[in-house]
């Protein structure tokens, strides 16, 4: 591992000053299951490594305020897993949550270094786009927010600048009934990085939101707002050329090892229809549960 | 050459105050400075889980944490399983269930094993699989190992 100097702020003003001097030589350090490892090939050399972990500022966890549940930069993949807020308004994150790494991953792997990395293939990305997430980003110059899908530029690059570190992710709670559903396609059960990710949500309003990975340089978040996916009338022909138009941003690396183009483009669309199923179910289900509350009521 | 910096930890009930470079992984203080080699390196990238530790009760791969990071925590390794040398229940079901083989993976998995079980007391075979996939076993022991962890959560009868 090569030799570098760590630095700990111990509040977000410290962290921030330091950037503003060093940002172009600091590499940032929040679970550090993607750092370590990056460090121990060799594949980067950082003079300096912040480690966010005990800004003070950063300790907030899981917290709802003002019709927004935030995400604090140091809350961990397994903290998210057995948060009560996100099982009970994004249950799709979940599920993605879930599948990040093993139990040692989750228990240090947080859901902003997930998005910081930028990997295309990022479990967390699919749904955390599709319920429209917030990024809260701290620097010299202040705070600001950006969404998620601004976010993204491509693998390994996104809207950070040298001087700037994630604070927060924040999500919307949703104000209308929503049916999501998360899937991924590996080579193997278990362990493993996805090489198709998929997440799908309908409102009540008949609106999908479908967000995809690992099928380009970045996650793609796509909407329609026809209504046919959601139409029972609606022929399977029509709901498939929706679907169609919906997938036309997927360009899918030559050069990866782990699915060739032809295989991912495939799945996609094998998950696409699939999350459509699931997510209409969902949504269903949240209907029918409603409705027997009502009448049990009465 | 790198600057040292003091941390504090508590390692298997004992406090250590101790001067480490910025670099070394918390994988690299336990077996090369400190020797419990019960924590073992194998792949360095998370995959294989037999470099397991808990840090402040959570297990973590030790090869993906700077031991500077581990400054101020409580860390159990599988030398701190035993009491007054004598094995945890976990670890003589290990034994008796034939959970073991070339035995390079047993800390890790026993590490893996008191984590999953100190979260979910009684897990389903199911949960047990699951808590326990960031741990391989090239032996193949698998089937052993879920049944040990499952006969000390009494999932299996009771049978100790």
């Amino acid at each position: 591992m090569p030799d570098f100097e760590y630095v700990r702020p111990q509040n977000m003003s410290e962290a921030v000053d330091f950037l503003k001097v060093h940002g172009s030589e600091t590499r940032i350090l929040a679970g550090g299951t993607d750092l370590l490892i990056q460090l121990r090939n060799d594949e980067i050399s950082s003079p300096f490594i912040l480690d966010v972990k005990r800004i003070s500022e950063l300790q907030t966890g899981i917290q709802q305020k003002n019709g927004v549940v935030s995400i604090s930069a140091s809350a961990t993949v397994s903290e998210i897993i057995l948060n009560n807020l996100i099982n009970a308004y994004f249950p799709a994150l979940i599920t993605a949550a879930k599948t990040i790494g093993s139990v040692q991953i989750r228990n240090r792997a947080t859901i902003a270094g997930n998005i910081c990395n930028a990997s295309p293939a990022a479990d967390s990305a699919p749904p955390l786009l599709v319920y429209g997430a917030q990024v809260v980003i701290a620097g010299s110059k202040g705070m600001r927010r950006i969404p998620l899908n601004e976010f993204f530029i491509r693998s390994g690059v996104t809207a950070l600048q040298k001087d700037e570190l994630v604070a927060a992710i924040e999500l919307p709670v949703p104000t209308t009934k929503m049916g999501a559903a998360y899937l991924r396609r590996t080579r193997r059960r278990g362990h493993d990085l996805a090489s198709v990710t998929l997440c799908c949500a309908i409102e009540q309003t008949g609106t999908v939101r479908l967000a995809y990975g690992s099928v380009g340089p970045r996650p793609v978040l796509v909407v329609d707002k026809s209504g046919i996916l959601v139409d029972k009338k609606a022929s399977d022909e029509a709901k498939m050329a929706t679907l169609e138009s919906m997938f036309a941003q997927a360009s899918p690396s030559k050069t990866s090892m782990r699915a060739s183009p032809a295989y991912r483009l495939a799945m996609l669309r094998v998950l696409g229809k699939e999350g459509l199923d699931l997510a209409i179910s969902a949504l269903d289900e949240l209907n029918e549960g409603e409705k027997s509350l009502n009448e049990g009521g009465k | 050459m790198e600057k040292l910096i003091p941390v504090e930890m508590t390692i298997n009930n004992q406090h250590y105050s101790l001067q480490v470079p910025p670099s070394m992984r918390l994988l690299d203080l336990l077996r090369e400075k400190l020797d419990f080699t019960g924590t073992k390196e194998c792949c360095g990238i998370g995959e294989c889980g037999v470099c397991t530790v808990l840090v402040d009760g959570k297990a973590v791969d030790s090869c993906l944490m700077l031991a500077v990071e581990a400054d101020g925590a409580t860390i159990l390794t599988a030398e701190g399983l035993a009491r007054d040398g004598h094995l945890s229940d976990l670890q003589k079901t290990f034994l008796e269930k034939g959970a073991v083989q070339c035995g390079f993976c047993t800390p890790g998995q026993l590490m893996s094993a008191s984590y999953l079980l100190s979260q979910n007391p009684h897990p389903t075979r199911e949960e047990v699989e699951e808590g326990m996939a960031g741990n391989l076993c090239r032996c193949g022991c698998y089937e052993r190992i879920v049944d040990a962890v499952l006969t000390v959560s009494g999932k299996d009868g009771g049978e100790k």
